[in-house]
């Protein structure tokens, strides 16, 4: 018993550090800008490249999209495959798997293959189009954690009994939706959101792919021409990422207890 | 003859809370005793440092002249059933009945021999290629209790085996555990929260409270003549008498009521049934007798009419029965 | 569940229509791409049907690199589910003080999603030739890491980036599978004799041994098909599947679109198979399982 106590210290300390050090040592870089003393002159300078508010700020607004347009796509399935539409379970199992077998890299080789400027649907041909691709790449690559994450929320609610209450009760199929079902699933939608965000908003292959200004792209440009603020870049990715699990984490304090039935 | 488990001034503490308070109690072998009280009295605990789980913050534990309060749990030579049965869930039936004795290197052919006539015993033939997720909660306990006695052991310890169970299979297995432990003449713990269980099945009861050993007797000895208020209560149903008539702290069993006079009747109370519950074999009246609630249990009669709610009774009782109760 | 008997006419339109974008995304965004893709490879430059794409894929070029990708991967995928089994190990089953596994879980959530490019930085703060830890070794140990043969822009320095969201992803999926591991299946294999050892031999292992198997193909396949960790931290100097596919997507590297798409089909059949493989073990190993 005392053995096993000191191979757990051990193991947790040994990869405290592995997961410490390197979030230390950027820290420490990214201090190192001005000669002979600590500052945050690489900060500074990175909040001051306007190609940093620039391409920020575009990921945001197509990481909101996405988490909007993830929400539509998922919920009504989730929610109408649960209730009426069982033998669809393994179908969106699979497809929602997908994304974490066929690479990222590989799906946007194929939409620009399949929707560039000279073929039946040109997303590629306009700047709009591009930004709306985009955003449905996002959307799934998000798919297996928004999937997931509805998918356990609706677990919990035990959505059939309530649907049944609320149509007892005289509730028209939209109604349930919106006042019963969402409200008890918000946390777990919001999960998925914080979630879809930490994985979208610092993307690189698809965005540099498709030729947008997103913040990907922008980190690996500074990453070739810069030496100190890519430090800084990689602490203030740390602590957005931080605070999207963050949240979650939060989020979680709320979410509804599981219910006695569940299927 | 020496006793063959001896448990002395077993005290245990968890921080300042100490569960287990000094408890003594010495059987023999092959004796089923039942550990019995509330949950919270101590009483899964006891059953924990008899098995090694949990290390006794002072006193001992003896089976068969040897202390086992410092072996580990492996070393002790017990065999233990779980409420929750415990099977391992990746070994078939028969491995999983065979585990104790590939551990202690017995050689396969004889497992598999001690496998088929452990299965024969509880009824089981034929279900050594079955997974546990395959059967029943029934006989996965069946299973359970055939793993834990397949190695031969000094002692077998039952945690709540039919607590998980439904109420018909509960009162068959329980008689199945006692055939086999009266067939092998093993020497048998077992732990419950549930007097009718223990009385039914034991040789002698320690029935527990609040950490403390209240009373330990046969099954008649408690039912009869509980040496505590609690054991008073928590064993049987019991009617408070009221105070005016027969002083403080008198209580009876309600089927040592009777509504017609018998020869040693030597007392009569008269009240109005406010509620009749037809149970079998048994008819349970709730009689308000001036405003204190007795229930009387008597048989059920095919010919007569049962009584009415409404009706007034005289109730007979003879002195000798009545219990006065302790503290 | 419930009567659809009732409307029969209005419901079932309706809930079709709500699974409908759905389906759609699920055709448009993963299936059509796919398909098109698988398609592209068997089609040559005047769209006949031609097996010559496959075979131009086995050019020591191309095999190479798919070679390095899966060992690359694998090493991640390996190292990353041993180290994340013990670490998890530790802080679910180690008796260490509660506080620290709500700890190891919030970051390992932070961890697993700290990907891509600011990962590459980070290393290169650290491992890099003036990073905090190469020059700590240098000047205060006098041990100089990248004289001694050590590159963090090779195989063993990505590997040993991959397990920075490696592990954490495998303390995640594997978590729940050891807190499924009741505490009275260990108590009841020491009451029949068990030690430690036994019990994780014949118990505990075989037990945990179908969900190590499925982390580590969803391990693998997201190292495999990793890109922007690779690509901030080497540029083109390590050449892996992923970078030359992106160069061949950029800017046509292997002047043949045909072979491109043979090269992305190759990727998705390894980590299908990566999948199959689990499947099939899986399969085996949980007979005894609902």
């Amino acid at each position: 018993m005392k053995s096993q106590k000191f191979w757990a210290w051990l193991v947790f300390i040994l990869g405290g550090a592995y997961f410490i050090v390197p979030l230390a040592a950027t820290f420490e870089f990214s201090l190192r800008m001005r000669r002979g003393e600590y500052s945050f002159d690489a900060y500074a300078s990175v909040f001051a490249d306007p190609y940093f508010a620039s391409s920020f700020t575009y990921s945001v607004i197509v990481g909101l999209f996405t988490i909007v347009v993830g929400i539509l796509v998922v919920v009504p399935a989730v929610y109408f495959v649960r209730l009426r539409m069982p033998w669809l379970r393994p179908f969106m199992e699979f497809v929602t798997l997908l994304p974490l077998v066929i690479p990222a890299l590989v799906l946007v080789y194929g939409y620009i293959r399949l929707y560039g400027s000279s073929s039946l649907i040109p997303f590629t041909g306009s700047v709009l189009g591009t930004d709306i691709l985009l955003t449905c790449a996002y959307v799934t690559l998000a798919l297996p954690y928004m999937y997931r994450a509805v998918d356990n929320g609706m677990r919990t609610i035990d959505i059939g009994t309530l649907t049944e209450a609320a149509q007892i009760a005289g509730a028209n199929q939209l109604q349930i939706i919106g006042q019963i079902i969402l409200p008890n699933i918000l946390i777990a939608i919001l999960s998925g959101a914080f979630l879809t965000f930490a994985i979208v908003i610092g993307e690189f292959t698809i965005a540099s792919l498709l030729n947008r200004p997103a913040f990907g792209p922008y980190l690996v440009g500074i990453g070739t021409n810069r030496a100190y603020e890519p430090a800084a870049l990689a602490i203030i990715s740390f602590i957005i990422t931080w605070g999207a699990m963050g949240m979650i984490n939060v989020l979680g304090r709320f979410a509804p207890r599981t219910s006695a039935r569940t299927d | 003859m020496a006793a063959f488990l001896e448990v002395s001034n077993l005290v245990k503490s968890f921080g300042t809370n100490t569960v287990v308070k000094g408890v003594n109690f010495a059987f023999e072998k092959g004796e089923f005793i039942s550990l019995l009280g509330p949950s919270g009295c101590g009483k899964t605990t006891i059953l924990r440092m008899i098995a090694g789980f949990e290390r006794p913050t002072s006193g001992s534990i003896r089976v068969d002249g040897e202390d086992l309060t410092h072996l580990k749990p492996n070393q002790r030579k017990l065999g233990m059933v779980f409420q929750a049965y415990a099977l391992f869930p990746n070994l078939t039936v028969g491995d999983n009945i065979a585990f104790g004795l590939k551990i202690a290197g017995m050689p396969a052919e004889q497992r598999r021999a001690r496998v088929e006539e452990m299965l024969k015993l509880i009824g089981l033939p034929g279900f050594e290629k079955r997974f546990p997720y395959e059967m029943s909660g029934g006989q996965q306990q069946r299973v359970a209790l055939a793993r834990a006695i397949a190695p031969k052991p000094r002692l077998l310890l039952l945690d709540e085996p039919l607590s998980a169970l439904d109420a018909k299979i509960r009162v068959s297995l329980r008689e199945e555990i006692r055939a086999i432990q009266q067939d092998l003449g093993i020497t048998t713990v077992f732990v419950t929260h549930d007097q009718e269980e223990a009385m039914s099945i034991s040789d002698r009861i320690v029935v527990m409270n609040a950490g403390n050993l209240d009373q330990m007797g046969s099954p008649h000895e408690i039912y009869n003549r509980p040496s505590t208020r609690f054991v008073a209560t928590f064993v049987g149903q019991l009617n408070t008498l009221p105070e005016a008539t027969f002083g403080p702290s008198r209580a009876i069993r309600p089927e040592l009521i009777s509504l017609a006079p018998r020869p040693e009747t030597d007392t009569t109370l008269t009240g109005t049934i406010s509620d009749v519950g037809f149970l079998g074999s048994v008819v349970r009246l709730r009689v308000d007798v001036a405003g204190t609630p007795i229930n009387i249990d008597t048989f059920n009669i095919n010919t007569a009419t049962p009584p009415q709610r409404g009706d007034t009774v005289t109730l007979h009782l003879a002195a000798k029965d009545v219990l006065t109760l302790g503290a | 569940m419930t009567d659809t008997a009732a409307k029969p006419h209005r419901r079932i339109p309706w809930d079709s229509l709500a699974v409908l974008p759905f389906v759609i995304f699920a055709v448009m965004f993963l299936f059509l791409p796919t398909l098109s893709l698988m398609g592209a490879a068997f089609t040559d430059r005047t769209g006949n049907f031609t097996f010559e794409n496959i075979a131009g894929l086995f050019t020591d070029q191309i095999l190479a690199a798919y070679w390095i990708s899966i060992r690359i991967s694998g090493a991640s995928a390996i190292l990353g589910a041993l180290i994340g089994l013990a670490l998890t190990l530790a802080i679910i089953r180690g008796k260490l003080p509660q506080g620290l596994r709500s700890a190891v879980m919030t970051f390992s959530g932070v961890a697993s999603n700290f990907a891509g490019v600011p990962l590459a930085f980070a290393f290169i703060a650290t491992l890099g030739r003036l990073g905090l830890v190469t020059i700590i070794l240098k000047t205060v140990f006098g041990f100089d890491m990248y004289r001694s043969g050590f590159n963090l822009f090779s195989f063993w320095g990505l590997t040993l980036t991959y397990l920075y969201f490696q592990i954490p992803l495998m303390v995640l999926t594997i978590a729940p599978a050891i807190d499924g591991l009741k505490k009275e299946w260990n108590e009841a294999a020491q009451t029949l004799g068990a030690n430690t050892s036994q019990f994780w031999r014949y118990i505990g292992f075989p037990i945990l041994w179908p969900s190590v198997l499925g982390t580590l193909s969803l391990l693998f396949a997201n190292a495999f098909g990793a890109i922007a960790t690779a690509w901030a931290l080497t540029g083109s100097n390590l050449n892996i599947v992923t970078v030359l596919l992106y160069n061949q997507i950029r800017g046509d590297a292997l002047q043949n679109p045909g072979l491109g798409a043979a090269l992305a089909l190759g990727m998705i059949v390894i980590t299908s198979l990566a999948n199959v493989i689990y499947l099939i073990v899986a399969a085996r190993a949980e007979r005894w399982m609902k």
